[in-house]
């Protein structure tokens, strides 16, 4: 099915007359919605709930940024793509933008001609293995076989580091992330490779999540982070900034639940221009001043999206780490808005 | 004159038929340029580099199913030669065995045998009417319910069967080796011209020599004899369970197996039935003939019978070979790195050239398809009657 879908936006970039003209912000406010590349399902990061509805981090910043063009963060339409797709489907304008857990590397920023508008997840690939095998390290894993989601940066990350270490390995390359959990739990693979919070997603979803154990070694840097197409900088600025708005509102102590009172009674200059109480910043990005406050009282700030979805009291386990603010031992850091 | 010109133009057969198959052509060439130029104005305004140099870079991946040496540090040409081979090695694997299989089934369909009948029976309609993309994940699933690696069924002592796969001992030739191949060539071309001359006797003469005795006697027992004379020189590389899995010897994938199952299953459906319509296709009055003669049933089925039903199985052959080789760039479905998977997806992923590669793979897939074609319209032709009919 990946094939029909890379040859039709193939030939979409081979017959379509240039759409890009028109500015994407303009196009998406004319057809009033969004558009948005998700993933297939990775719990916590894009998935489809029980109820049908989209959720997770990835889809919180599609959220976050039809709340900044619409006013409401429901009008998205999500379209699920394969890692083999995604960049397609994003060059030939069949997506608005790509929100899935992607890799920013230099090749995709340049070469491909997209744009990578920041990071929403600082992520490094793992592995997970069976606690029965009594690995405890890496360099452990000389002659295993090991499952990967193909399309990714992943398989080039593996080769590197099994051939630095000087260990070999029989590489089984799925297409997605349920065909390697399938592989994986039935023992064709002794290891189970992706990136760390995918592995986390997985295991969670396993019948019995505390048989299996992600390795300590990080063998790459991921930033995941959402991409545009390259020739667009106003809509990219669109989402960088509907990205940055949520990270300088977990900073300033914002939240859906207190955003109103803020309005109404922040002393703070930075957050009264964030919330649109002083006038003017949001028509600088083709927007009305309200934009971000309504990203933070739909869908809510950073932190708020990070706990509720991939956080230490879901299913998924993640500790911030990383991902908590630069001024919490973290590498999180918007620029200031003003 | 000038009037006589175009009057010829409109109503002249041959003018006009020329007049009219230049405009088509033009038509056609101008629409290619087109959409060429399209393409290349599209991707430049959205800043996609195009070009075929990306098939000097590393690959940077690896592939585990290669019948060539490979490492990441190849380029993604090298990459390419590897699906290629991996996508002919399943073809040509399936085309055997679907053939085989094909042949059996069809000609079991029309025994007197009531249970083997309908066995086949019930076997083709199921196979050929579910999809073949759920029949290879049917048997790749079952095979990946086979014993884990470290309770690998053994089998005769030096078999290893698990679901990582069939880990067998791998055969190590050492020298003198190639002098038991080589008797055993010069004994297949010896014995071609054994049976031209014996046939050419037994004409004269009358006299039946036992030809396929002989001759399988001479192919089996001569490389045998020139394999202990040269001091038996092959020796075995045996699989052994080391760490993750087994070291050493030679490995059967369930990939590959789940997608050699799938692909000749269900192809064999179809040509079963291809082979049943060729033999009812040859008159009854043959049959009783050859009865008629005395000629032992199967006699009649391989001298009689079948000569005359190839004529009217081989050119749907072909189509099922087509497609069984074209069917093999499913291997996506279960991690068989074929070209579609390997070349078609990892590279493409990895470099981003969807057009490039597709428009590569596209072409690849047109070419084997062609030759099989080419091939088996050369048999075709060795086939059918000479003369007229």
């Amino acid at each position: 099915m990946t094939i029909i879908k890379t040859l039709f936006a193939s030939l979409v970039l081979t017959f379509g007359l240039a759409t890009a003209n028109a500015g994407t912000l303009d196009v998406v406010k004319d057809r009033g919605n969004l558009i948005c590349g998700s993933n297939t399902g990775l719990a916590g990061f894009g998935n489809p709930n029980d109820a049908g509805v989209w959720e997770g981090i990835d889809v919180d910043v599609c959220r976050a940024v039809a709340a900044a063009v619409f006013g409401d963060a429901s009008k998205v339409e999500y379209v699920p793509l394969t890692s083999k797709v995604r960049f397609t489907s994003l060059q030939s304008g069949e997506v608005d933008m790509l929100s899935r857990n992607t890799t920013w590397t230099l090749q995709r920023d340049v070469e491909l001609g997209l744009e990578f508008v920041g990071v929403n997840y600082y992520d490094g690939q793992g592995f997970m293995v069976r606690k029965d095998l009594g690995v405890s390290s890496a360099t452990e894993l000389d002659g295993a076989s090991v499952c990967i989601q193909v399309g990714t940066t992943t398989e080039m990350n593996l080769a590197d580091y099994f051939g630095a270490n000087g260990m070999s390995y029989e590489s089984i390359p799925v297409e997605t992330n349920s065909e390697a959990d399938a592989a994986y739990l039935a023992g064709r693979c002794d290891i189970y490779t992706t990136d760390a919070s995918g592995l986390y997603a997985s295991r969670a979803g396993y019948p019995d999540p505390s048989a299996h154990v992600v390795l300590p070694e990080i063998v790459s840097k991921e930033p995941l982070g959402p991409s545009v197409r390259g020739n667009d900088s106003e809509w990219a600025d669109v989402v960088r900034w509907s990205l940055n708005a949520m990270i300088i509102a977990e900073e300033k102590g914002i939240t859906s639940g207190n955003v109103d009172d803020m309005i109404a009674n922040s002393p703070d200059p930075e957050t009264q221009r964030l919330l649109g109480v002083k006038a003017g910043y949001g028509a600088w990005l083709g927007l009305d001043d309200a934009w971000a406050a309504n990203i933070i009282r739909q869908v809510g700030n950073y932190s708020e999206s990070f706990e509720k979805h991939i956080g230490v009291n879901t299913p998924i386990n993640i500790e911030r780490g990383l991902n908590a603010l630069y001024k919490d031992g973290g590498i999180l850091y918007a620029p200031p808005f003003r | 004159m000038q009037q006589n010109f175009l009057r010829k133009l409109i109503f002249d057969e041959k003018t006009r038929a020329l007049l009219i198959q230049t405009l088509v052509i033009g038509i056609f060439a101008v629409l290619i340029y087109l959409v060429t130029k399209q393409t290349a104005y599209n991707l430049e305004k959205r800043g996609i580099g195009t070009g075929f140099e990306f098939l000097n870079i590393a690959a940077g991946y690896d592939i585990s199913i290669s019948l060539i040496p490979y490492d990441s540090n190849d380029t993604h040409l090298r990459a390419y030669f590897v699906g290629l081979l991996n996508t002919l090695m399943i073809a040509v694997c399936g085309c055997f065995l679907a053939t085989i299989l094909g042949f059996l089934v069809g000609i079991i369909r029309l025994s007197s045998n009531w249970l083997f009948r309908n066995i086949a029976y019930v076997y083709v309609e199921f196979t050929r009417n579910v999809p073949v993309l759920l029949q290879i994940i049917l048997y790749y699933t079952i095979l990946l319910h086979l014993p884990k690696v470290k309770q690998s069924l053994v089998i005769f002592d030096n078999f290893y069967l698990s679901n990582r796969g069939l880990f067998s001992p791998a055969p190590i030739f050492k020298d003198g080796f190639s002098l038991v191949i080589g008797s055993l060539i010069v004994m297949i071309i010896f014995t071609f011209f054994l049976k031209r001359f014996l046939k050419k006797k037994q004409e004269l003469t009358g006299k039946q020599y036992p030809i396929f005795l002989i001759n399988s006697g001479l192919i089996i027992f001569t490389p045998i004899f020139v394999y202990y004379l040269m001091g038996m020189p092959l020796e075995f590389d045996h699989p052994v369970m080391k760490g993750f899995n087994f070291k050493g010897g030679m490995v059967i994938r369930p990939e590959f197996l789940g997608m050699l199952f799938g692909l000749s299953i269900y192809t064999a459906a179809f040509i079963s039935e291809t082979v049943r319509s060729g033999i009812i296709s040859v008159s009854k009055g043959q049959r009783e003939a050859s009865q008629a003669l005395g000629l032992k049933s199967n006699f009649i089925m391989r001298l009689i019978i079948i000569p005359q039903a190839l004529r009217v199985i081989i050119p749907p052959l072909t189509s099922q070979y087509l497609n069984l080789t074209k069917n093999s760039s499913l291997g996506i479905a279960i991690g068989y790195a074929d070209l579609v998977h390997g070349f078609g997806g990892i590279s493409l992923n990895q470099t981003g050239k969807a057009i490039e590669i597709m428009l590569i793979v596209m072409s690849t897939y047109l070419t084997i398809s062609l030759i099989i074609s080419f091939f088996m319209n050369l048999y075709n032709k060795a086939v059918q009657f000479k003369g007229n009919i």
